[in-house]
């Protein structure tokens, strides 16, 4: 049946079809519905592990025990994940075992935009490169064969752009037979000390060797000529854009990108006069073309930032004297009033932000909604680099012993159980005098609300012993734990400069629920009554997307606020500002008259 | 070239961008027509611009638009229209729900403000745009999320899917007891436009 299925729900598909009856992973943009769609089908096991290691060796365990096994993850994941899989390539395995790394260039919502082609290769894993939904869908199963045939993990790359786009595929209603296996004691092959390391090593060596046969001359290879004047190699959705325009060229459209099938590259390479390589990010590619000696032109007309669209293809061809079948014009856009994303009203981070602020603490930054904070109007974040490290970067802060101001760390309740935990032992051991904020909103927002350990719920949505951050910190040996709601915001203070005074580490979690998830929250609107209002801007200053400027201007002048009330909470954190005291629940009978 | 139908749709996240283009991409593949739908999730959640890219014809291969290759954009907020004009093409029709969303941050940008007037603006790139009062009559017909089946509707009149493939694109999405309701909406849309 032909359906309109992303990338992600593709690979949750195919990989069912395929047999996979075991997926772990960690959410992260673009692979999180990989998983919430493979969850939902039939006699599966799927599991949200706290982190992307964890579900790697998770993963290894139950493609050891003989089950086909998935486990997804962004990009950046991968290098949580890298001690494992550098040394599974090693060992291979007994079961199929795809890895899905779904890549981001552009950073739509990451943090780097590093191309995991290159992991691939360096950690010795076969490397397949879809480039739309139905060869997702149809390349997981072949990624199981490979796995299989020569006894390796293998990595299926997806970019946000195949991750999140809709294509047409053809749903198979039937799922493939794939042998029963079970488990079985092998140390030489699966204890990776020295004396067995050595042969493995050479062993992974013989494996890539086959897996470069198969490469030469497997049906994800694709050589379609036209013109000879002009030649294309190509990858991935990169692929998509240079056949659009680029109608009549000739193209090699690569699908097993690791390793690269060197004779074919030869033989497609003297069959045309102009060889180009078209790929997004690092010279992937291009580099190992021209390690076969064969000249061609690539980075130097596209570029190694961000991703590739019709209209940068466009302008780059047009740089080497190739003109495209651009139906555009590339313009820049109008200079437009931004439009960022914002804390939602009523998320209760907004407090405890607002509440450093006004400490004028200085505060280090961790990965969620909440380096939100980081930007204009709260400015209230200093760092942040990647899951965890907000709590590390305050105790060498703290350590450097030069800083005169409070130090602060904040991270979310997901973040601090990925991998917050052995930094917050780091601060106990090395008696950092630091202030962490767990901040507790009982779900991975970012990503869109997935359950972990701390919420006491699984991905299946099964109850789970739920882990207890309070009884977690005492246990690694901190001695001041507060548990606050931080839209109490008066205590919340008061608690936050206590805890400056503690000479070792404090921690508060400051436990809300988020706005959203796992259910909207219930709402009571305030209003501003608008003969206080003097126009000050401290309300605005909160950023809230419920407090809307009028028209009117206060005796100063300055522009009254007033209230929406569909989308206000009722959290209190603009009130907690407001020196004129103008923003107030309505009283009970207004209320009734609505 | 084969031809392939380029619509934009564009708003603030929350309004119903993405499930609009759903709907779109879902009755063009009724009809048997190849099709790419693009955006990026992630973000869209918490009030920021998003866009989506709907592509349709015998066979697409970019899942992305090219800048001013846009047959129709469909903005359901002003200042979006105007941010997302340049991609539309010369003989495209950009079609404007009549409401808008000042982002929270607007007071604090230096510069850049929210313009007086975002449609004298698009005139003045000589866009040709059409001004749908989406969020109106949705308050009129007595629910706001209405406001999605008459921009659907109003878009319904500039490609060439038959009403009636519309009409059940839609009627499976929405709850069963407001089928009639959006029916009506959807028709109100259409009577926007020729
Ligand atoms: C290694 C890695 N895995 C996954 C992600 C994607 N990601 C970014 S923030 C985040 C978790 C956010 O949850 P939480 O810390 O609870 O904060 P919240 O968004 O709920 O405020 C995830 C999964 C990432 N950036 N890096």
């Amino acid at each position: 049946m032909k359906k309109l299925l992303s990338g992600d729900e593709a690979v949750a598909f195919g990989a069912w079809r395929a047999g996979v009856k075991f997926a772990s992973a960690y959410p992260g943009t673009p692979s999180t519905e990989i998983l919430e769609t493979f969850a939902r089908l039939p006699g599966i096991y799927a599991e949200w592990a706290p982190n992307e290691k964890v579900a790697v060796e998770v993963g290894i365990g139950s493609a050891l025990a003989g089950v086909r096994t998935l486990v997804a993850m962004k990009h950046v994941g991968v290098n949580v994940a890298a001690d494992p899989l550098m040394t599974f390539t090693y060992t291979g395995l007994n079961a199929g075992f795809v890895l899905v790394s779904a890549d981001d260039p552009e950073m739509h919502s990451s943090q780097n935009e590093q191309d995991n082609r290159i992991f691939a290769r360096f950690a010795g894993m076969p490397l397949l490169e879809p480039s739309d939904s139905q060869e997702a869908y149809d390349y997981i199963a072949y990624a199981f064969d490979l796995s299989e045939k020569f006894d390796l993990p293998v990595m299926l790359r997806l970019t946000t752009r195949l991750a999140h786009s809709k294509t047409v595929v053809d749903v198979q209603e039937e799922t493939l037979e794939v042998a029963q296996r079970t488990f079985r004691r092998d140390i030489k092959k699966y204890v990776m000390m020295p004396i067995f390391a050595i042969p493995r090593h050479r062993a992974l060596l013989e494996r890539l060797a086959s897996v470069q046969e198969e490469s030469e001359r497997s049906s994800v290879q694709n050589i379609e000529m036209q013109d000879s004047e002009l030649g294309v190699i190509t990858s991935g959705v990169a692929y998509q854009y240079a056949r659009e325009l680029l109608s009549t060229a000739s193209f090699l459209k690569l699908g097993l990108t690791n390793p690269l099938p060197a004779e074919m590259i030869r033989h497609f390479a003297q069959r045309v006069k102009r060889l180009l390589v078209i790929e997004e990010l690092e010279p992937y590619l291009e580099e190992q073309v021209r390690a076969l000696g064969i000249e061609c032109e690539g980075k130097k007309f596209t570029s190694r930032l961000g991703e590739l669209t019709p209209e940068r293809l466009a302008v780059a061809l047009e740089k080497v004297g190739i003109k495209a079948a651009f139906a555009g014009t590339p313009t820049e856009p109008l200079p437009t009033l931004g439009r960022p994303p914002v804390l939602c009203p009523g998320c209760a981070h907004r407090a405890v932000f607002t509440a450093l602020k006004a400490t004028g603490a200085h505060v280090f930054g961790d990965i969620g909604c909440y380096t939100l904070a980081a930007l204009p109007p709260l400015e209230m974040l200093h760092t942040c680099f990647c899951m965890g490290a907000s709590i590390g970067n305050a105790v060498g802060v703290a350590k450097a012993g030069n800083s005169l101001k409070p130090i602060v760390a904040v991270i979310g309740d997901s973040t601090f159980v990925h991998s917050g935990i052995t930094g917050l032992v780091e601060a106990v051991y090395n008696d950092a005098r630091i202030t962490i904020i767990i901040v507790d909103n009982g779900t991975t927002a970012m990503t869109g609300g997935q359950d972990h350990p701390a919420t006491g719920k699984t991905l299946m949505g099964i109850e789970a012993t739920r882990l207890d951050f309070e009884t977690l910190c005492k246990a690694v040996g901190v001695k001041h734990v507060w548990r606050l709601n931080p839209l109490k915001l008066d205590d919340f203070e008061k608690s936050l400069r206590g805890s400056f005074l503690v000479e070792g580490p404090a921690v508060i979690i400051a436990e809300h629920p988020c706005q959203l998830y796992p259910i909207r929250q219930e709402r009571v609107p305030m209003v501003v009554e608008a003969e206080f209002c003097n126009g000050c801007g401290a309300c605005l200053r909160v950023g809230c997307s419920a407090l809307l400027v009028t028209g009117e201007l206060s005796s100063e002048g300055l522009p009254k606020v007033t209230i929406d009330s569909e989308l206000c909470t009722g959290c209190e954190v603009c009130a907690w500002v407001c020196k004129p005291v103008a923003i107030k629940f309505p009283a009970a009978e207004e209320v009734m008259n609505e | 070239m084969n031809s392939v139908t380029n619509v934009l749709i564009v708003g603030v996240g929350g309004q119903g961008v993405i499930l609009a283009s759903e709907i779109l991409a879902e009755a063009a593949l009724k009809i048997g027509l190849d099709v790419k739908k693009s955006e990026v999730h992630g973000m869209a959640q918490r009030g920021g611009a998003v866009s989506s890219h709907v592509r349709f014809g015998s066979e697409v291969h970019s899942p992305l638009i090219g800048v001013g290759d846009a047959d129709v954009i469909l903005a359901f907020e002003a200042l979006e229209a105007l941010r997302w004009a340049h991609c539309a093409n010369r003989d495209a029709t950009i079609l404007v729900n009549d409401m808008r969303l000042v982002p929270p941050t607007a007071f604090a940008s230096k510069g850049t403000k929210y313009p007086d007037d975002p449609f004298a603006e698009l005139e003045k790139l000589g866009r040709r745009a059409i001004k749908i009062p989406a969020d109106e009559v949705s308050r009129e017909l007595g629910n706001v999320r209405l406001a999605n089946t008459i921009l659907l509707g109003s878009l319904s009149q500039r490609l060439e899917i038959p009403v009636t493939v519309w009409l059940e694109t839609i009627e499976a999405r929405v709850p069963k007891k407001t089928i009639a309701l959006n029916r009506e909406a959807f028709e109100r849309g259409r009577a926007f436009l020729q």
